[in-house]
């Protein structure tokens, strides 16, 4: 069964005591109003998921429940403590990896799966970023399977998008519901950027003298995050940049402007490894700065997150985390992985083939909710074609059982109905560990869905941690 | 600033700058044929204002030899394909402000947002529910809106001077060339200079530079073609007037070459200054003599080169 | 050997460029093979940032030149001692992972041909497979200047039999992969070949990552190892990404390029 965040049986749980008052006495004509106000909000601001070349509205809304999901102070520090634990595995890995790669060594994940990896850069390999820092922020994607029980669906070490709709989301809600945040103590997440900055800023190079210049780093305003970048940009007050702003001289980054070059000490880069620098990658690129990886490697600059960053978060290597916890920390691990099947493993894979209909399987490179298959949901066609896939490339894929993600309450046509959802929440790693407390809830709207993907019928919420 | 976000902040100024010059222009044509008396029918006009428009090739590109009061209509204000028309400037201006969106205060932001989300409810609106009228007033008010949020709520530093540098040389620009639609339209009927429908155009041309009052405030009396090109060239006090444009566009730059000191090249400001001194150094009755048109093709060419030094000093990036 | 070094590459533009950025990696890699006496680098006009040396080994400087300029001349000049040790590259330090050099690239993927050829030998272990595997491609690819372009993969160069260097070396490391042998792209100098003519060309090979003796040069094109006649610079996963010059000028010009390599032994 699905664990009800809401209810439990007929009575309400504690988080949703004030909220289901406040659903209760709402008229539904004010809900509508209110709902229409909201969606109002997001267009004016601009906060669209901009997708070009689909046809259609290339501005389109993320559709967001009014229904906030709520967690008590207690079950948050239970999952920060975890997060926590996992961000810092995670960045000891890439330093461990980067460098002499004692976790291969000591026999705890296999060679072929780091180095072998097309996410292991190659250009980073014996480099040290600053402060030993490889990812800055790492969000995680969580979901929960009874009240006690999280599960970590994936890591996210690259550029995890998403923290936008998390700040914008709150905002809306107190715009809307004031008295809401005037009679609950709910803990405030607004303080996101500033955190940021300062963890960005704490990873200044050695030869950045001065306050650290942060900037940046986007592919450009047709990229469907973009309204994320430039807001982070606004709220953090630093410069927005694209590749061709900013240049190398003699050793350092600069950027272009209208008084002359403007070094630049710390990039927030938002574009892939392969498009950073065309001297060291994808000669093609024409996001990047060429000449960048050599500054990089020669301390006089940051690179947010450290390029080589994704190996860390790919999906096979995912099922070896929680032996990074206690191979580098000696602590056994917080929140659960997620139970995976990975094909390439003779039994795992016998296995696989003869349950495909019980289970989901995935791309091991694959995001966004595309390239896998949901056994109980595929018809047997499906299912045949994918086993074709499957059969032509196994370490291609890795499986796992169709998890009972929790249900939170969200606004339906009609009332409120339980809708399943996931949490990813934001950690910042600098010269400290940080995590705001809240994240991007996303939720499935279709009723029975378990894709919470935007791009497939997801929304999004905004989330609470109630003080106590 | 980078040098980017101040080139998309000039442009942002020159494209609603310039999709106001696309209403007014449509609505200079469209009073012009509410006189059905000139030979040629209303068509005569029409082809002027594609002239003056600079658009008159690209315009029988997409619609031939139809010059007909609604496909001008689709193409100053709806079509995509004329980058003058309003659609394309505010699209530009909305998409460039995205893209300087850190540039720009949430005011600023939410009005060009808003005008842009209710122009796409415009262009889905059926188009015998729309009239020119409907068309210049809603450009003129959005436009109005912009720039009270631009000039109520941004700080007075260097973007605020790229987006009034952009308005005022795009202004200029816009100003001369609407001067030059009565070049066009008078140029095959020479006799009908100083005649009733000589000093009609004139006053249409005040209208949409919505100046017909302040002229009558300024000047009094009957309406000659001497007074209005005065007040639209050289008057000082009139908003729209070159002379007031060029103006801004002087003050602005000198204020960018103050706030940069001398590290920053001012070719701009040093060009600006000279044309300003060569326009103030003519009288009426000298451009008449010129030729108001040879004057305007001058000035004309003067703004842009002294737009194509704003990108050098500013925009082109040194390393 | 004692030899004497002089490269000189210079870029000529149609039109002058507004700046140049350059990673360079022209100096001699540090092993039992080589030791340097002077080593040189200058870029005319240029700037030179930091250097490093990577985790492959290699020494990297990155160059810049500011514009508007429209000829830009790299020149290197250097001194080293040699010796020959068998292709075998010993007391060279680097970090990187043997097995990073599985990877494939556009330029050393393996087909049916390369698959057939790479299996078509037979090796004791894993050096004996390594010299069985450079003969073969020394067999099956004709050395002809002017045959093939930069961009030639090494299954191109296969089907039409015939290549230079490049695409020996690439062929070698299509076929060391397709056994299971890390292979990866070296290039550098040469002074001579075999019957002692003068090379005075930049030269390239493959080195094999076999077993407990690491990593070995083989040079298919000349059917040898390196010896004392080689100069190693750096190494990557191909002949793109070993290049030891990779640099983008600012501006639309067109880029055209003159190469000179001068390779002199010193008599004592």
């Amino acid at each position: 069964m699905f664990y009800n965040e809401m209810f439990e049986g007929s009575e309400v749980r504690a988080p949703y005591a004030m909220l289901s008052d406040w659903v209760d006495t709402m008229p539904a004509d004010m809900r509508q109003m209110k709902q229409a106000e909201a969606e109002a909000l997001f267009r004016r601001i601009g906060i669209t998921f901009a997708v070009y070349g689909e046809g259609g509205d290339p501005d389109r809304l993320i559709p967001f429940d009014m229904m906030p999901r709520v967690f008590l102070q207690g079950e948050w520090r239970r999952l920060e403590r975890g997060i926590k634990q996992r961000a810092r595995a995670l960045n000891a890995f890439l330093r461990d990896v980067y460098s002499r790669g004692e976790i291969i060594r000591a026999g705890r994940i296999p060679a072929r799966l780091v180095y072998q990896n097309a996410a292991y850069e190659k250009a980073v390999v014996g480099f040290v970023p600053p402060r030993g820092v490889f990812s800055h922020i790492v969000g995680i994607d969580i979901v929960r399977t009874g009240r006690d029980d999280f599960h970590v669906l994936e890591d996210n070490c690259r550029t995890p998008s998403g923290v936008s709709y998390m700040l914008e989301n709150r905002e809306i809600m107190m715009r809307m519901f004031p008295a809401l945040f005037r009679n609950n103590r709910i803990e405030p997440v607004d303080q996101y950027p500033e955190i940021l900055r300062r963890t960005l800023a704490s990873v200044a190079p050695a030869k950045c003298a001065d306050e650290p210049t942060v900037v940046i780093l986007t592919p450009g305003h047709f990229n469907s995050a973009y309204y994320e970048h430039s807001f982070l940009a606004n709220l953090m007050g630093v410069e927005l940049v694209e590749g061709n702003d900013l240049f190398v001289d003699a050793g350092l980054v600069y950027m272009r402007t209208t008084e002359g070059p403007k070094r630049v000490d710390v990039i927030y880069r938002r574009i892939d490894d392969p498009f950073l620098d065309p001297l060291c990658f994808r000669k093609d690129s024409m996001l990047g700065v060429p000449g960048l990886m050599d500054v990089y490697r020669s301390g006089g600059v940051a690179i947010a997150s450290a390029p080589g960053a994704g190996v860390a978060d790919d999906k096979a290597v995912y099922t070896y985390v929680p032996e990074m916890i206690r191979f580098y920390l000696g602590e056994e691990p917080l929140l659960q992985n997620v139970p995976t099947w990975t094909l390439w493993k003779e039994d795992d894979y016998k296995y696989v083939m003869a349950n495909l209909a019980d289970l989901v399987v995935k791309e091991v490179h694959g995001s966004g909710g595309y390239g896998m298959l949901i056994g109980p949901k595929a018809s047997k066609d499906e299912i045949a074609r994918f086993a074709d896939l499957i059969r032509a490339n196994p370490d291609n894929y890795i499986a796992q059982p169709t998890l009972a993600l929790s249900t939170s309450p969200t606004f339906v046509a009609e009332g409120v109905a339980p809708r399943h959802v996931d949490l990813r929440p934001f950690c910042l790693c600098g010269d400290r560990l940080e995590l705001v407390p809240g994240g991007l809830t996303r939720v499935a709207l279709r009723e029975g869905s378990l894709v919470v993907n935007s791009s497939q019928g997801g929304g999004v919420k905004d989330t609470w941690v109630l003080s106590e | 600033m980078l040098c980017r976000t101040a080139a998309n902040l000039f442009w942002m100024g020159r494209h609603l700058e310039r999709a106001e010059t696309a209403a007014r222009l449509l609505d200079v044509g469209a009073r012009m044929t509410l006189l059905p008396n000139t030979e040629a029918g209303y068509r005569n006009e029409w082809e002027s204002l594609l002239r003056a428009a600079g658009s008159q090739h690209s315009f029988a590109g997409s619609y031939g030899d139809s010059i007909t009061q609604e496909n001008i209509e689709s193409w100053l204000f709806f079509d995509k394909e004329n980058p003058s028309s309003v659609t394309s400037c505010l699209e530009q201006a909305r998409e460039g402000g995205r893209i300087v969106r850190t540039a720009l205060t949430s005011q600023v932001w939410d009005a060009l947002n808003v005008a842009f989300q209710e122009l796409r409810d415009l262009s889905r609106r059926l188009r015998s529910q729309v009239d020119t009228s409907m068309l210049t007033d809603f450009t003129t008010r959005h436009g109005a809106t912009v720039r009270g949020a631009i000039n109520a709520s941004q700080l007075r530093n260097d973007g605020w001077h790229f987006i009034n540098l952009g308005y005022s040389l795009e202004r200029a620009d816009a100003t001369s060339r609407l001067l030059d639609v009565k070049y066009f339209v008078l140029l095959p009927r020479i006799e009908f200079i100083g005649s009733g429908l000589d000093n009609y155009q004139w006053q249409v041309i005040l209208r949409a530079l919505s100046a017909h009052r302040a002229f009558h405030w300024a000047y009094g009396g009957e309406i000659t073609a001497g007074k209005v090109a005065d007040f639209l060239i050289l008057n000082g006090e009139s908003p729209r007037s070159l002379l007031s444009s060029l103006y801004e566009a002087v003050w602005n730059l000198d204020r960018l070459t103050r706030r940069y000191g001398e590290a920053v090249p001012a070719s701009a400001s040093a060009l600006a200054h000279e044309t300003l001194e060569r326009l103030m150094a003519h009288d009426i009755d000298a451009i008449f003599d010129e030729g108001l048109h040879e004057f305007l093709s001058w000035f004309i060419g003067e703004i842009g080169s002294i737009s194509d030094a704003v990108h050098d000093d500013y925009f082109s990036g040194r390393m | 050997m004692k030899l004497k070094i002089l490269h000189e590459t210079s870029y000529s533009y149609d039109a002058p460029i507004e700046a140049l950025a350059q990673s360079l990696r022209l100096t001699p890699s540090v092993h039992e093979g080589q030791r340097v006496g002077e080593w040189r680098i200058s870029v005319s006009g240029g700037q030179r940032g930091a250097g490093f040396r990577d985790g492959a080994g290699d020494w990297v400087e990155g160059w810049t030149v500011r514009g508007p300029i429209d000829k830009v001349v790299v020149t290197i000049q250097g001194l080293i001692e040699t010796r020959d040790t068998a292709g075998v590259l010993r007391g060279h330090r680097e970090t990187i992972n043997p097995l990073v050099y599985m990877r494939s690239t556009p330029a050393t993927r393996s087909n049916d041909a390369l698959q057939a050829l790479a299996h078509s030998v037979k090796g004791e272990d894993g050096l004996d497979l390594a010299h069985e595997l450079s003969a073969a491609v020394h067999g099956a690819i004709a050395y002809v200047p002017g045959a093939t372009e930069v961009w030639t993969s090494a299954a191109e160069a296969l089907a039409l039999g015939q290549g230079v260097c490049q695409d020996h070396a690439h062929a070698l490391i299509a076929c060391a992969r397709a056994r299971g042998l890390p292979a990866r792209y070296v290039s550098g100098y040469l002074h001579s070949n075999l019957d002692g003519t003068p090379h005075d060309a930049a030269h390239a090979w493959a080195e094999i990552h076999v077993g407990t003796l690491g990593w070995v040069g083989f040079d298919a094109a000349n059917a040898c190892c390196p010896d004392d006649r080689y100069i190693r610079l750096g190494s990557g996963y191909d002949a793109p990404d070993a290049a030891p010059v990779r640099g983008m000028a600012f501006g639309p010009s067109r880029e055209s390029l003159d190469v000179r390599v001068h390779v002199e032994e010193i008599q004592q």
